[in-house]
């Protein structure tokens, strides 16, 4: 898969997705990392935002220590219903992201509410709105979270 | 860490991201009213306090040829769970590793984790090896791979 990315796009990749300098000119401090300057940092990252290869250049929160509730749920839909129920599901602005997986539970989605209590709330909703069962699976324990991406 | 309305001010104006401007923080503190220092250690409080996990670049995985990606679910006996936890966990092609409940008798599976690859077959041959070696022959997993991809992005805060 050709990704369209050089040898300083990917160092930028595999260096600072684990964090960036906070700081009056964090791009500049890590430009001189780099060896290039700050406006081809800044032009690189936006042209990676454009490309939609980054999600956003920004922060990742923890969303129980910001007060929130997260949870993944899942539900099993038969194929001829699944369009209309992603639809809805997707609707709800609480649901982070939504993916098709090929087992009888067959849609995933995360929950992200302001409080812990909205959680319940909200599976209810979809419950009536799509007239399916959610089945709830809030974390219980984090073993491991370190997301990153080797390009 | 207790937050303040200000600090809440300030998590929802870089949610979306930071400005790609030669001083970003000068700029988020322009738009709430707080100068550029405060801004900084703010957000250097927060992130050692872990309300900011990280900061920084956030990639799209499947743009990024990442699309075999694998939620991998095993069925551990429960005083087991954090051996296996743990011993997955410290894996390096494992980039989650949760325990969640189970929801029997539909779903009797209590540990997830996620393994992004480029191909199904390596996935799959990976996870087949480390059945092996790290001795899991006798606990049940499941491996479910994603397909279509609905929706994704961070969650948002007001």
């Amino acid at each position: 898969m050709s990704l369209d990315l050089d040898e300083i796009d990917r160092a930028i990749l595999n260096n600072y997705q684990g964090g960036f300098p906070i700081c009056e000119r964090p791009y500049l401090a890590v430009a001189e990392k780099l060896g290039i300057s700050e406006s081809e940092l800044i032009e690189r990252l936006q042209s990676m935002l454009e490309k939609k290869q980054l999600s956003r250049f920004g922060p990742m929160y923890h969303a129980e220590r910001l007060g929130g509730g997260l949870s993944l749920c899942a539900m099993h839909i038969p194929e001829a219903e699944y369009e209309r129920v992603n639809e809805q599901v997707n609707a709800f602005p609480e649901v982070a992201h939504n993916y098709a997986r090929d087992h009888t539970f067959n849609m995933w989605f995360v929950l992200a509410t302001e409080t812990p209590e909205r959680i319940s709330t909200v599976l209810k909703e979809i419950e009536q709105t799509t007239g399916f069962k959610v089945y709830n699976m809030p974390k219980k324990k984090e073993f491991f979270i370190g997301l990153k991406f080797e390009v | 860490m207790v937050l303040s309305d200000q600090d809440y001010r300030l998590i929802a104006e870089i949610q979306g991201g930071l400005p790609l401007t030669s001083h970003p923080y000068a700029e988020i503190g322009r738009r709430i009213g707080l100068d550029e220092k405060s801004v900084i250690e703010r957000i250097d409080a927060m992130q050692s306090s872990g309300v900011i996990k990280r900061l920084g670049i956030v990639v799209r995985h499947h743009e990024l040829g990442y699309t075999a990606n694998a939620m991998v679910v095993w069925d551990v006996p429960d005083h087991r769970i954090d051996e296996v936890g743990e011993k997955l966990g410290a894996l390096d092609c494992i980039t989650l590793c949760y325990q969640r409940p189970r929801r029997l008798p539909d779903w009797p599976y209590n540990l997830f984790c996620m393994i992004h690859g480029q191909e199904r077959e390596k996935v799959l041959a990976y996870i087949d090896k480390l059945v092996n070696s790290e001795g899991l022959d006798d606990i049940p997993h499941k491996v479910l791979f994603s397909g279509r991809r609905f929706k994704q992005r961070g969650a948002r805060y007001q």
